[in-house]
């Protein structure tokens, strides 16, 4: 099989990147198909947080929200959220968390909050051209999670210069050791999987770098879709294509409706 | 006796003005009593959720709400909340304030409310914007010097009601399933309307502790009602009617067409026996489609003692 969808190669780039983690905390979508994935694969031990109070979930069926009956049935276990914010998450044990985001900046902090064009943060706060979900459990998943993961489509009114709003911290101004200082236990961003390529970030200077391209893009192609001039890896590759099995996995067993590879 | 009908509870407990907080993380919210308090006009309302899901998008569009304290503003699994997303971005059907804060902060607030403390420390909104548009989250130094820490105020709301499989007349309920804040907010507020799936006797409460939630204690009343949930859901009873958190997400975009829903279905139904009736009318057999497999878990001995 040489022909898959750019949904297939984000969940496979994805779930590859958690092999030997123990905890995650999973949202739906795409980060649900790729954490399944990878126990399927590179991370047999890994174990489903979701923040709706479920750790060790086994869901028969692909869930449509993260509070669906699936997830409880066969979990090992289940608790009220205080638990879960509490001791779970602030408490350290989440190795790596999905977040999405509405628009991220160069240092990897997400607006999920609002869009609004005017020139003052409470004026795009209480007038907003586009009212967004809002943090949920984001803000505090970007602290205290030891890696964050961002799975988004490439597109330029996402990836801006400014923030409309911060809902969830990133690498902050990007000098280094600035979560650290504001007592952020987690490291924040590692990893921004989108359609056209993979981003990481730099340890010195918290910024986002073209790490790798998808197959069939060019360099162009993505800074286009960037509103800042984009770093670029000096060891730039190819973003390596699903394999046969990991199709095989996604298409009959965990998504066989295509309902988020289409 | 706290056994009483949906209608006689919110027209005792809930007021115009008041606020209400209807919990349950995805699970067990009670649209049953959501559909009461709007047939029965209340207004002014301060609603609190952690995610107002499409039982709040369903009360502010029937202008219910003054205000809404909340900390995820989505149709879970689906997208927006047009009717909240109508209210906040043009004030349709009136102008709603909000006071938003993450899912650490409300389950804080809901947690200092119910233990009476003056505040709850969390580590959260570092390098985040909330605090700026919302000053009652706050920060604070450690007072053994580890550094800042971020505050939020309790929460106590005036009335809280909450959905579960089952309850003993008293009110001494059990859930199993996702527990979200529902003990929290019990504790918190100030009266509590428990709504069930089944009444059952106190030796099938007794017979297992470990699983009652809330103690009667708590309980001002307990209103016995069949699928008090539906499109939400009670681990074991019935499913997420997720068919129709989807059909939402298509009615709410339009006004015209909400209005027109909410006329049909809860003012133009009686209760929720008739809300169901007319679904099973619409749907024959939707209880069946809703109906999960029997997944019963390994009893456990208690002991005698004595």
């Amino acid at each position: 099989m040489t022909d898959y969808t750019p949904a297939e190669l984000m969940i496979t780039s994805s779930a590859r990147a958690l092999a030997g983690e123990r905890v995650v905390f999973v949202g739906v979508g795409l980060p649900n198909i790729a954490c399944n994935l990878a126990r399927h694969t590179v991370a047999p031990d890994l174990e489903l947080v979701y923040e709706s109070g479920v750790y060790g979930a086994r869901p028969a069926r692909l869930p449509l929200s993260i509070g669906d009956p699936t997830l409880v049935s066969g979990a090992t276990l289940v608790c009220p959220m205080p638990d879960l914010f509490m001791y779970y998450l602030q408490g350290g044990r989440i190795e790596v968390a999905f977040l999405g985001a509405a628009q991220i900046d160069r240092f990897g902090n997400i607006n999920s909050t609002v869009i609004g064009s005017g020139a003052d943060l409470v004026e795009r706060y209480q007038q907003p051209k586009v009212r967004l979900p809002g943090s949920g459990g984001a803000c505090e998943i970007a602290i205290h999670a030891h890696k964050v993961f961002v799975i988004m489509r490439l597109r330029k009114r996402a990836f801006v210069e400014a923030l409309d709003f911060c809902t969830s911290a990133g690498h902050l101004d990007g000098r280094r050791g600035a979560r650290v200082r504001l007592g952020m236990a987690g490291a924040g961003p590692q990893l921004i999987v989108t359609d056209k390529a993979i981003f990481r970030f730099a340890q010195d200077t918290g910024e986002m770098y073209l790490a790798t391209v998808h197959p069939g893009v060019t360099v162009e192609e993505v800074q286009e879709e960037v509103s800042w001039p984009l770093q670029v890896a000096q060891d730039l590759t190819v973003t390596p294509p699903p394999t046969p099995e990991e199709l095989r996995l996604i298409r009959k067993e965990l998504d066989p409706g295509g309902a988020y590879t289409k | 006796m706290k056994l009483a009908t949906m209608h006689d509870a919110i027209a005792e407990y809930v007021h115009d003005g008041a606020t209400v907080a209807i919990e349950g993380f995805t699970a067990f919210i009670c649209f049953a009593a959501a559909h009461e308090i709007i047939r029965q006009g209340r207004r002014d309302l301060t609603l609190c959720r952690m995610t107002p899901d499409l039982i709040y998008d369903q009360m502010i569009a029937a202008g219910c709400a003054r205000k809404m304290v909340f900390s995820y503003l989505g149709n879970p699994g689906v997208g927006s909340l047009h009717c909240v997303r109508r209210a906040v971005e043009k004030q349709i059907p009136h102008r709603l304030e909000i006071e938003e804060y993450s899912h650490f902060g409300m389950v804080g607030r809901y947690i200092a409310g119910a233990a009476r403390l003056p505040f709850y420390p969390l580590r959260s909104y570092l390098g985040a914007d909330q605090p700026k548009v919302n000053p009652r989250i706050r920060f604070v130094a450690s007072p053994y010097d580890d550094g800042q820490v971020a505050v939020v105020p309790p929460l106590n709301p005036d009335v809280a009601i909450l959905h579960a499989q089952r309850a003993d007349a008293e009110g001494n309920t059990q859930i199993w399933g996702l527990m979200g804040v529902q003990k929290e907010v019990a504790f918190a507020a100030g009266h509590v309307i428990i709504v069930v799936e089944e009444v059952v006797d106190e030796a099938t409460i007794r017979s297992d502790p470990n699983r009652t939630v809330i103690p009667g204690l708590l309980v001002d009343a307990v209103v016995h009602e069949p699928y008090g949930a539906h499109p939400s859901y009670a681990q074991g009873y019935y499913d997420r009617d997720n068919q129709f958190y989807l059909e939402w997400d298509r009615i709410s975009r339009d006004e015209a067409a909400t209005t027109a829903w909410l006329d049909e279905w809860v003012d133009g139904v009686p209760d929720r026996a008739g809300y169901l009736a007319k679904w099973e009318a619409q749907e024959p057999g939707f209880k069946e489609r809703l109906t999960p497999g029997t997944a019963v878990s390994q009893p456990v001995n208690y002991g005698i003692y004595g």
